[in-house]
C-alpha cells in the first residue's frame, strides 16, 4: 500500500506522542476516527452498506444465490468474497498489485467470516446435500486522497457486518412432484424474506505497533512509523476468531499478548454501538435521506 | 522532478563542528527530511531559485533561519488556500510555531528556545516534546484541517482565531462534522469583524 514519507524527527515525535497516549490528532491510542455508516445504498443487491472511516470509503454489496453445498458439510451454506481494489484507489493497485492485494484480502475475510462461529451457516441450507444459499459478498474501496489508510480491514469488516444485517434473502418453498424431482420456488412477495443473524459476526481490529505501544485506526503518518501490525477479529462477546500479523517487523510475545488484549477490548466495544446504530437506521425506514455512494 | 541544492553560506558554530567530527553522519539531509526555504518549503528542498527548461529546480538556503527541521507535524493542505505573505514563519501566542509553505505543506513545531535559533538545523533535538506543547500542536493540526475542509484562507490570524474558537472542544472532536462547522462559523465571524 502506498505510504507517505516521514523524516526521522517526525517519527520520534509520533513515537513519543503514542507513548504519552496523545496522537497527532489528539486521539488516544484506542480511539477510532469519525465513522459514517449507511445501509441499503445499492438497489439491485440483496443487502448493501457503505462506510467511511477517515480517508477510506468502502462499499459492500451482498447477493444471495442458490448453489450446491460443499461436500464436507452438506447441511451448511457458505460465503464467498470478491474484493475489488480499483486502480483509482491508489497507484499501487494498478496491474498485478491490486490483484494480489485483492486475493490476500479475500482469503483473510474468508477465514474471519466463513465459519460456523461467526454465522449460522445451517440456516443457509435449503436441501441438505443438494441446495444451499451461497452468500456472495462484493467489496470495493474508494480512497479520497489516493492513499490507503491503515484501517482498511476494520472498515471492510464493519461494512460487511452492516451489509449482512441489511440482507434480505427470499424464502423458498420446496415442492416435489410425482417423479421425485424437487423444485425450488422463490416466494413472490418481496417482504417474505429471512434475515441473517449477525450477532456473532466479528469485527476486525488492526493494531499497529509504534515504539513500545500500539495504536488502533492508524493514519498514514502513523503507519509509516510502524513496522508491524496485528489484525484481530473479535466477536461481541470478546472471543477472538482470527489473528494475523502484517508487516515486515518483528513482535515479541509480550507485545502480541498486550495487543490481543487491547484488540479484544476495542473490538468488544465496537459491537454494541454498531448494532444500535444499524437498528436505529433501519427504524427510520423510507424517511431517511439517502446520500448514496457517489453523492 | 530533479532538484539541485546549493548551500553556499555554511555558517557552522565551531563547537558544533567539533562535536560532529567524531560522529559518523555522512549526509546532513537525506530524502524525506523537511527543510525550510524562503518562499515555502518542500519535503527535501530549500528556496526555489530557478527552474530549468527540463523541469529541474535549483534550490538554496539564504541564512541559518532556513535549514533542516526537527520534531514536529507536517500537514498537507491545498496550495491555493495558503495566503501569500511577507513572512511564513510565525510564532503563535498559543505556544507553538507554524511555517505556512506556499506549496500547501504546513509545518507545526514547538517554539524553540533561544540557543536553537542559531543552529540552522545542524543539531536536531530528539528530546521528547512536553505534553502541553503536544496538545497545542495537535489542536492546531486539527484546526488547519478544519479550515482547509471549509476553504478558509490560511494565514496566522485565521489559524489563531480557529484555535481560540476550538478551545472549548476536546482536541479529537474538532474533526467531527457538526463541531467543525460550529468552529468555522465562529472563526469566519471573527475574521469578518477583524477586517471590517
Amino acid at each position: 500500500m502506498a505510504a507517505v514519507q516521514v523524516s526521522e524527527a517526525e517519527k520520534v515525535y509520533v513515537m513519543h506522542g503514542v507513548r504519552d497516549d496523545l496522537r497527532l490528532d489528539g486521539r488516544g491510542c484506542e480511539d477510532y476516527r469519525h465513522m459514517e455508516i449507511e445501509t441499503d445504498v445499492v438497489s439491485n443487491t440483496d443487502g448493501s452498506a457503505k462506510i467511511s472511516l477517515g480517508h477510506t470509503d468502502v462499499l459492500v454489496g451482498v447477493k444471495a444465490e442458490i448453489g450446491k453445498p460443499k461436500a464436507m458439510v452438506p447441511d451448511e451454506g457458505y460465503l464467498e468474497f470478491f474484493v475489488d481494489c480499483s486502480a483509482n484507489a491508489t497507484p499501487e493497485f494498478e496491474g498485478r498489485g491490486g490483484e494480489e492485494l485483492g486475493v490476500e484480502l479475500s482469503n483473510t475475510l474468508c477465514k474471519v467470516f466463513n465459519n460456523r462461529h461467526s454465522m449460522d451457516l445451517r440456516s443457509l441450507c435449503i436441501c441438505p446435500g443438494e441446495n444451499c444459499w451461497v452468500i456472495l459478498i462484493f467489496t470495493s474501496q474508494e480512497e479520497n486522497l489516493l492513499q490507503c489508510d491503515g484501517n482498511l480491514f476494520d472498515a471492510i469488516s464493519i461494512a460487511i457486518k452492516a451489509a449482512l444485517f441489511n440482507t434480505r434473502i427470499p424464502k423458498v418453498h420446496i415442492s416435489e412432484d410425482e417423479e421425485g424431482v424437487k423444485e425450488i420456488e422463490l416466494s413472490d412477495d418481496p417482504y417474505d424474506c429471512m434475515r441473517l443473524n449477525v450477532k456473532n459476526v466479528p469485527c476486525i481490529v488492526t493494531l499497529c505497533k509504534i515504539g513500545h505501544r500500539h495504536v488502533v485506526d492508524a493514519t498514514l503518518q502513523e503507519k509509516a512509523c510502524s513496522v508491524a501490525s496485528l489484525l484481530i477479529s473479535v466477536t461481541h462477546r470478546g472471543t477472538v476468531t482470527c489473528v494475523r500479523k502484517m508487516g515486515g517487523g518483528s513482535l515479541d510475545p509480550e507485545s502480541i499478548f498486550e495487543m490481543t488484549e487491547a484488540g479484544k477490548r476495542v473490538g468488544k466495544a465496537l459491537h454494541v454501538p454498531l448494532m444500535e446504530l444499524l437498528q436505529k437506521e433501519e427504524s427510520l425506514g423510507k424517511k431517511r435521506q439517502k446520500v448514496g455512494f457517489l453523492g | 522532478m530533479a532538484v539541485e541544492m546549493r548551500l553556499p553560506a555554511v555558517h557552522k558554530h565551531i563547537s558544533l563542528a567539533a562535536s560532529q567530527s567524531n560522529r559518523d553522519d555522512k549526509h546532513l539531509v537525506v530524502p524525506g527530511d523537511v527543510i525550510t526555504s524562503d518562499t515555502g518549503f518542500m519535503r527535501v528542498g530549500a528556496e526555489v531559485q530557478s527552474i530549468f527548461s527540463d523541469g529541474a529546480l535549483s534550490l538554496h538556503t539564504r541564512s541559518l533561519k532556513y535549514g533542516k527541521l526537527g520534531q514536529g507535524v507536517l500537514v498537507f493542505v491545498s496550495p491555493s488556500i495558503v495566503k501569500r505573505q511577507k513572512t511564513h514563519f510565525h510564532n503563535l501566542p498559543c505556544g507553538a510555531s507554524i511555517i505556512l509553505g506556499n506549496n500547501g505543506y504546513v509545518w507545526l513545531y514547538p517554539t524553540p528556545g533561544q540557543q536553537d535559533e542559531e543552529a540552522g538545523g545542524y543539531y536536531t533535538s530528539m528530546e521528547p516534546v512536553s505534553l502541553s506543547d503536544r496538545e497545542v500542536i495537535s489542536r492546531l493540526r486539527n484546526c488547519l484541517l478544519a479550515l482547509a475542509a471549509h476553504k478558509v484562507l490560511l494565514y496566522d490570524t485565521s489559524v489563531l482565531y480557529c484555535y481560540e474558537a476550538s478551545l472549548p472542544q476536546q482536541i479529537k472532536d474538532i474533526l467531527k462534522p457538526e463541531i467543525m462547522e460550529e468552529i468555522i462559523l465562529e472563526t469566519r465571524q471573527r475574521l469578518v469583524e477583524h477586517e471590517g
